[in-house]
């Protein structure tokens, strides 16, 4: 069986004119048309517009010809703002609201010439780890159809897992891109805050959020990074930086590179069908020359305890317009009083998981508690930033497991959310850090799970993360596996 | 040092936060938020074995920002745009300072 399509494959052949966008479209539609059913990993899908969009590409096709990504199939988190799309974050707050803006993202994708062919299923406002927080109902995993998809971008990894798109955009605030990229088989990148313009992403922790691309090769997140990046006046935290063409380094040669390992870090915890593909994907980078370095991050232990205060505080600051006057849900039995309406409109318009983290981060920012929990928070987060940098001067990498288990069956941490905060204990320090990182396909279980490799690089050089981790790539088949769906 | 073994949220407490978060929980809610959030800031109570005397908040890890833009005016949503999504508009003819969004009264 040949493996799924990559966006290069599929744009060589429209722009080669073997195939039409029309026909690529249609053919995206049908394979969602057949596995949605299964795996539930859509709010929205925009058939009309898609036909209608490929239509027009074919229709003035010597305009399009050239653009990067002409008559690429993708799908959006349903957190990003698409004019006149509805947008939910997967919330009942937002079950109605149609933007009146496209995020800026979504417009540098059309203008590239791809195609939305529709919006997909996330946690409510991305608070989660497993995709089961969405009021629409959990993502199956595709590998395994009784297992979460990971979280909370679960809808887009699905969605290039089942070969649905090869590329869905995923907001990272955790490890939201990285963490179901992992547990469903796919690369996953999460660009240096300020690489991506945040305009049009609802906003969970303004200091931690980024949007980044799911697909099914390293390549392809290079081309996909190379489009979605650059300062834009509407985001003030988009950075100025030079946005060098990422897919033309991806030259295989890594002879070098030093790859740091913090060994201290994940000795404990991670199962050991992960440690063990880990491993080997380690001997398989030093194989193509790149060396490995023994590191401490000393502070990375308490990146989980540090990022649940910090990103609880800013969720229950960015939360707070949510008070059903100017957009989405108004509880009616609120008639009598502004004060009643606010509160029952939050009450019945948030699910449970986002009313804790609204608590939590309001409890750690109210007065007699804010310098004990989120100043000092603040504070181990600069030790976390540091040795990062110490690291940095020695390594060009650092290498863990994206997750430390594979995806666990749905329901199964459901009662008890400490545990599954705890599945993001690799992945919140690249946030918290502000660093640049991918997770790679690296090996299956004995039960053909997916595992990830994840990789963290210094910021704003993506170039030599994505370099490493394409060279990590061509060595293995991982990534041409597709689940039978 | 400030002293942490208390990580026990109580049922007053948790009142006293839904308060501040605009927030009407029910008495299930109540009842298990008071337990998980407990548990949540148990954990999270690890960050006070580190010593961090002397060491700055990051806020947030950009350490250049772009320059401010001239202040000028551009074109922005509409007014009915802006009204779109609301849950209860005030109509154009209703107001005279153009169109609102209405809400429950808030005085008396």
């Amino acid at each position: 069986m040949n493996p799924p399509e990559t966006v290069r494959d599929i744009r060589d052949t429209v722009r080669g004119r073997s195939r039409s966008a029309s026909e690529v479209c249609r053919i995206a539609l049908d394979r969602l048309d057949a596995v949605e059913p299964s795996l539930h990993a859509f709010n929205t899908i925009t058939r009309e517009r898609a036909i209608a969009r490929a239509a027009e590409i074919d229709g003035a096709f010597d305009r399009w010809r050239d653009r990067p990504l002409v008559g690429v199939p993708i799908a959006l988190k349903d957190n990003l703002c698409t004019k006149g799309v509805r947008t939910t974050a997967s919330s009942r707050m937002l079950e109605t609201y149609v933007p009146p803006y496209d995020a800026t993202v979504v417009s540098k994708l059309d203008a590239a010439g791809a195609i939305v062919i529709g919006k997909t299923n996330c946690d409510e406002f991305s608070m989660g780890s497993s995709n089961e927080n969405s009021a629409f109902g959990p993502v199956h995993n595709p590998w395994a159809l009784d297992r979460i998809p990971g979280g909370t971008s679960g809808g887009s990894a699905a969605t290039v897992a089942a070969a649905i798109t090869p590329l869905a955009l995923g907001s990272d605030t955790g490890g939201s891109i990285r963490q179901p990229a992992a547990m469903c088989g796919v690369v996953g990148l999460k660009p240096t805050y300020g690489r991506v313009s945040r305009y049009g992403l609802i906003a969970f922790g303004s200091s931690l959020d980024q949007i980044g691309p799911l697909t099914r090769t390293v390549h392809d997140a290079a081309l996909t990074l190379g489009v979605i990046a650059g300062a834009d006046e509407a985001d003030a935290t988009s950075v100025p930086e030079a946005v060098p063409d990422f897919a033309a380094a991806l030259t295989g040669d890594i002879r070098g590179a030093r790859v740091g390992v913090p060994a201290r870090l994940i000795e404990q915890g991670v199962d050991p069908e992960v440690a063990g593909a880990f491993e080997a994907s380690l001997a398989t980078l030093v194989s193509r020359g790149a060396t490995l370095v023994d590191m401490d991050l000393p502070h990375a232990r308490y990146a989980t305890a540090v990022y649940y205060l910090v990103a609880t505080a800013e969720a229950s600051s960015n939360l707070a317009r949510y008070d059903g006057v100017r957009y989405g849900y108004r509880d009616e039995g609120g008639r009598d009083s502004l004060h009643t309406m606010y509160a029952r409109t939050r009450e019945r318009g948030f699910g449970p998981e986002v009313k804790r983290r609204i608590m939590l981060g309001t409890y750690v920012l109210s007065a007699g508690y804010y310098e004990a929990y989120y100043l000092k928070a603040q504070q181990v987060r600069t030790l976390i930033l540091r040795d990062y940098e110490r690291a940095f001067e020695h390594v060009d990498v650092v290498a863990m497991p994206t997750s430390p288990t594979p995806a666990f069956k749905l329901g199964e941490r459901v009662a008890d959310p400490l545990q599954m905060y705890l599945a993001d204990v690799f992945t919140v320090s690249a946030n918290l850090a502000g660093l640049p990182a991918i997770s790679v396909p690296c090996g299956f279980t004995r039960g053909q799970l997916p595992i990830g490799l994840q990789l963290t690089g210094r910021r704003f050089d993506e170039t030599t993360l994505l370099r490493i981790a394409d060279a990590y790539e061509r060595d293995t088949d991982w990534w041409k596996q597709a689940p039978a769906l | 040092m400030l002293a942490f073994a208390m990580a026990v949220f109580t049922r007053e407490q948790v009142h006293a936060v839904a308060r501040l978060a605009n927030l009407e929980l029910d008495e299930t809610e109540i009842e298990l938020f008071a337990r998980q959030l407990g548990d949540i800031l148990a954990y999270a109570d690890e960050v006070q074995k580190v010593d961090t005397s002397g060491i700055p908040p990051t806020a947030s890890v950009l350490t250049r920002y772009p320059a401010d833009r001239a202040d000028q005016i551009r074109p922005s949503l509409s007014p009915q745009e802006a009204l779109a999504n609301a849950p209860d508009p005030a109509p154009d003819s209703q107001a005279k300072s153009g169109a609102l969004f209405r809400v429950p009264r808030v005085i008396g």
